[in-house]
């Protein structure tokens, strides 16, 4: 394999840079006794005070950039070991991202222990609560898919509050109970203490899970579920933690009801106090970027700083600082990105993904630094296999019950299934070990055991957890699948379903409520932009999303080839773009392709577009043609607008596929009724038309696809008269395939076995002229006329490349395309494979 | 859209209406209230323009057959009565309504949703899923990638699965026979709002 090289390289730079890092540690342990922590300007002061009898003409200033350089190189360390765990494709798809990671901790760890002889690198809590923490929980919060969050709050909460409680009351006093029984030995720890140690052994680390998740099929609200729950359970548990040290100061002594109530008011204030703090963030954050615009080059920063602030204002008024930066996550994403230039939306969101990974990977990498480390390791086996034991099974206890309770109310209940991966994805985290190496040791006689016993429940958890995670839920699916297996009309038709029941919902109005309708007017009016406001309109934010990803991808595909012969060639460059998309989408969404068989359908949705037809076929006369069916049926059903992911990825911001199928079916769509419209409005006249597009262009595609007024969908509710101007849309669509990125299944169909077909595919007359006479024989509606005139200048703007030679050409200088047809047609047909 | 809200009083036939399809006074005021919505010109009727209007309607792929089952009767309006009576089917099974063998299958049943669906398919009303009529359903559900081959092969594998009596379509009885191990119930019932 080709990899095994790349994988050496990347492991002797790895070992370069640690020993590079390494030499610094033995320089700044000799240098200077204060390691790592040591203040700038006592080596400043100490530099100065040296006489110097000559002038040098460099200066070795290791003490000057010790600190800065240290962490710069630290950071560079764990960035590598994130490419490391990359590159090994086959153990990544196996072995969790994050266990990948903290084992190259252990490395580090160990390199740096074997020079120092003591761990001179631990993650400090403070460290990691206010510079590593913050942006990744930003992160997920600027990221939450929101309509699902909010609709999901209640059973979220009942999760994050209730269950993240219990897990900390459970494990506390059973934990107690053993030690009292006698199973830990002798221990100087008592009952709070043991409370305290439950409640941050309860967080349940948003990273970790997501992770995992990312790798199995769950469906929509069993994700929502688990993401709303551990990111909020994270706040949930730092507030409980708070509250029993607390009670642990006091005494048990000096505790009774009045304190007892004392300590749930509290929990209740700072949790929401915290919320608020973080919604009044947002609300400041939205307002201001409503302004930002003047300084559009900063403007992106905003988020960052007031996200940031907000964080440290609800620590500094001791409310929850992890909630709060949560919610000024969640609430404010729709404004800021209705308001920011759509440049800067994509800077903070890249921004974001960098910050949010990046420290992410540093958090793993130090988790196994600092393990490294005898003098954290405190050994005893009941203590730590009872630890272990119980946080599972009281997770087990917790999401089974609160789940039961929570399907009382629901019309489709959470699968036993879906509760199992539910309850076995509760990984624990940096949290907690944040946490409890914060605790104070002078009040904690047991702190380092406490320590110990977090990390390796961590470990336990992401490594061991992480990793059969994935095989356990292949286990129960293919065990609860197999007996029912369906017939394929009855998968037909249960999708079938899912879209009528998605389209009952919207003809019986299930998302008008009355606070929807005040969020709409009112807030919206307050912090968005009235361009916004304009712009929020859901088809022309699609078609703005289209045009743009057209508009990109026509640029850069012509720019990889490098000339307009690209274009003419479908179908080597699809099939490019064919493997990166789906080598993307392996990625990005590994269920689309429903667990169990994952990797048959995975390499079938590859066969599909970048084979040509005539292995295809071979493949359907096969005995294999029952199994092709089915999982061509699976793979390529529309969703139905409930079953869309609009998931948190931790990597990837994409817009997702289901987005381009809403898309590609909303222009399906456009297309029919344009086409009854059409009919039905001109009932005479079709003759002019049918020579055009519908048949054979819509098969050979490439050539028409822009009749870019669908820059221009004036996205009105009122079909009827935006029937016209959306009617390019449809035919875009329909064409709009043009894109290699949407169509590949036309070159498949039409182009590759027959490439002396292609020259020809050219020959109906663009067709947004055939539309506008069309249109103006039918008379069309005021506003259609009104937008006619503008469309050949967008043409030109969006269209690509070999679409906008030929309608300018044949709109603008009607004289040029033969002359510029022919010198292209030779030299494509030389470049086909064939 | 937040229109004056109107009370059970003003809906003709109420009481029938509540007693044939099941639903709550709620429910009906509030599908009443949602049906003017939808009455954009105040006619006191639906035609299939006002379903179009709905904007979410059209990210449906199959939404001109959801949108004609609703005016299956060959007429191009539709009063409130049998907008309740189509959106019935959707109401969840109730579980503690005592069961009476007298009285006339529910709207809801799970047959009755089953025939909901099949006529989706069958747009020419013969009983029958032919091939023709799936072939027309598929590919308004399949991605475009998909090609007319596959297609195709799809239909008649999907029909071959299903076809007892081997006459090359799906009636009604076969429709019912191969989703039996399916839920309809949750697969066919929304939460009505209140």
């Amino acid at each position: 394999m080709t990899l095994l090289p790349r994988l050496s390289l990347a492991l002797t730079l790895l070992v370069v840079f640690s020993e590079l890092s390494q030499a610094n540690i033995l320089r700044s342990s000799s240098g200077s006794s204060s390691g790592s922590e040591g203040s700038p300007s006592t080596n400043v002061t100490s530099n100065s005070s040296t006489t110097i009898t000559t002038l040098p003409i460099v200066t070795w200033k290791w003490h000057h950039v010790e600190t800065p350089y240290l962490v710069a190189l630290w950071v560079l360390v764990c960035w590598l070991c994130k490419l490391l765990a990359q590159l090994n494709a086959r153990l990544k798809s196996f072995f969790p991202e994050s266990g990948l990671l903290i084992i190259c901790g252990f490395i580090l760890g160990g390199i740096v222990w074997g020079a120092d002889k003591a761990q001179t690198f631990k993650l400090e809590p403070r460290n990691f609560f206010y510079f590593l923490l913050p942006q990744i929980i930003l992160d997920t919060g600027y990221f939450m898919p929101n309509k699902l969050f909010f609709s999901n709050l209640g059973a979220i909460l009942v999760h994050a509050v209730i269950g993240t409680c219990w897990n900390a009351g459970a494990v506390g006093v059973s934990l107690w109970g053993c030690y009292l029984g006698g199973a830990m030995g002798d221990l100087n720890i008592g009952l709070l203490q043991f409370l305290l140690f439950g409640s941050l052994l309860a967080a349940v680390d948003p990273v970790a899970v997501i992770a995992v998740f990312e790798e199995v099929h769950v469906n929509e609200v069993l994700f929502i579920w688990v993401f709303g729950e551990s990111l909020l359970n994270d706040g949930v548990t730092v507030v409980l933690y708070n509250v029993f040290d607390a009670f642990v100061s006091l005494g048990g002594s000096k505790i009774n009801a009045g304190e007892i109530i004392k300590g749930i008011v509290s929990f209740f204030v700072v949790s929401f106090g915290g919320s608020l703090i973080g919604v009044a963030f947002a609300i400041i954050i939205s307002l201001l970027t409503k302004y930002t615009g003047k300084v559009q080059i900063i403007e992106a920063g905003f988020i960052f700083v007031l996200g940031y602030l907000s964080y440290l204002t609800a620590e500094m008024l001791s409310l929850s600082a992890i909630l709060s930066v949560t919610f000024c996550g969640v609430c404010c994403q729709k404004y800021v990105n209705a308001n920011m230039d759509e440049k800067s939306v994509t800077a903070v969101r890249y921004a974001m993904k960098v910050f949010a990974n990046g420290s992410e990977t540093m958090i793993f990498v130090f988790l196994g630094v600092t393990a490294i480390d005898n003098v954290i390791w405190v050994w005893n086996t009941g203590f730590i296999c009872l630890t272990i034991l119980f946080a599972i099974v009281y997770r087990f206890i917790g999401v089974f019950t609160l789940t039961w309770m929570l399907n009382r109310y629901r019309l489709v209940p959470i699968e036993v299934i879906d509760q199992l991966v539910m309850s076995y994805g509760g990984l624990r985290g940096a949290v907690a070990y944040g946490l409890a190496a914060s605790l104070d040791e002078t009040r904690i006689k047991e702190k380092n055991l406490i320590i110990s016993t977090t990390l390796i429940v961590v470990y336990f958890t992401v490594v061991i957890q992480g990793l059969t995670m994935k095989p356990l839920v292949k286990w129960l699916k293919v065990k609860r699948v197999e007996p029912t297996e369906l017939k394929l009309i009855a998968k037909v038709n249960n999708r079938a379903c899912e879209h009528i029941l998605a389209a009952m919902e919207d003809i019986a109005g299930h998302y008008i409520s009355i606070s929807d309708l005040i969020f709409d007017t009112y807030i919206t009016w307050f912090l968005m932009k009235p361009e916004a406001r304009k712009n929020k309109d859901y088809l022309f934010s699609i078609f703005h999303k289209l045009n743009l990803e057209d508009a990109v991808n026509y640029v850069a595909e012509g720019e990889k080839r490098g000339s307009l012969a690209f274009l003419r060639n479908g179908d080597r460059t699809n099939v490019d773009f064919d493997k990166k998309f789906g080598m993307e989408f392996s990625g990005v969404m590994p269920d689309i392709t429903s667990d169990d068989m994952c990797d048959t359908s995975l390499s079938i949705r590859d066969s599909i577009p970048s084979v040509s037809l005539d292995i295809h076929e071979q493949d359907m006369k096969d005995m294999n043609e029952d199994f092709n069916a089915h999982h061509l049926l699976q793979q390529h059903l529309y969703r139905s607008r409930k079953n869309h992911r609009h998931k948190y990825s931790r990597s990837d911001f994409k817009i997702n596929q289901s987005e381009d199928e809403v898309q590609e079916i909303f222009q399906r769509t456009m297309r029919s009724r344009l086409e009854s419209f059409k009919s039905a409005k001109m009932g005479v006249s079709p003759a002019k038309k049918i020579t055009k597009h519908p048949k054979p262009s819509q098969k050979m595609s490439n050539g028409k696809s822009t009749d870019t007024s669908k820059s221009y969908p004036y996205g009105d509710e009122d079909f009827e008269f935006s029937e016209v101007d959306s009617a390019y849309s449809g035919d875009a669509a329909a064409a709009g395939g043009s894109s290699p990125m949407r169509a590949p299944p036309y070159t498949v169909g039409a182009g590759i076995e027959n490439p002396a077909f292609m020259p020809e595919m050219d020959t109906p007359p663009p067709p947004w002229l055939t539309e506008v006479e069309t249109d103006t024989s039918v008379a069309p509606s005021q506003r259609a006329q009104r937008q006619l005139p503008w469309s050949p200048t967008n043409l030109q703007r969006l269209t690509p490349l070999r679409i906008s030679n030929r309608s300018t050409d044949s709109f603008v200088m009607a004289d040029v395309p033969a002359a510029q047809d022919s010198p292209e047609e030779p030299p494509e047909d030389g470049t086909l494979p064939h | 859209m937040g229109s004056t809200s109107s009370t059970l009083a003003k809906i003709p036939n109420a009481e029938d209406l509540m007693q044939e399809t099941g639903f709550t006074p709620a429910h009906l005021v509030r599908l009443y209230d949602r049906f003017k919505v939808l009455d954009k010109d105040k006619k006191g009727f639906l035609t299939p323009q006002d379903f179009v209007a709905i904007k979410e309607l059209a990210m449906n792929p199959i939404c001109d057959r959801i949108i004609g089952a609703f005016f299956t009767s060959g007429g191009e309006t539709l009063d409130f009565p049998s907008f309740v009576r189509i959106l019935a089917h959707f109401r969840p099974i109730d579980k503690n309504r005592p069961k009476e063998p007298t009285s006339p299958d529910p709207i809801n049943s799970r047959s009755n949703k089953l025939k909901f669906a099949f006529q989706l398919y069958d747009q020419d009303k013969d009983g029958k899923i032919s091939r023709h009529e799936l072939l027309q359903v598929l590919r308004a559900m399949l991605e475009k990638q998909v090609t007319e081959e596959q297609l195709e092969s799809i239909a008649d594998r999907t029909i071959q699965e299903a076809d007892l009596d081997r006459d090359d379509a799906i009636s009604f009885e076969e429709f019912r026979k191969s989703l039996e191990k399916v839920n309809i119930d949750h697969k066919m019932s929304i939460r009505f709002l209140r």
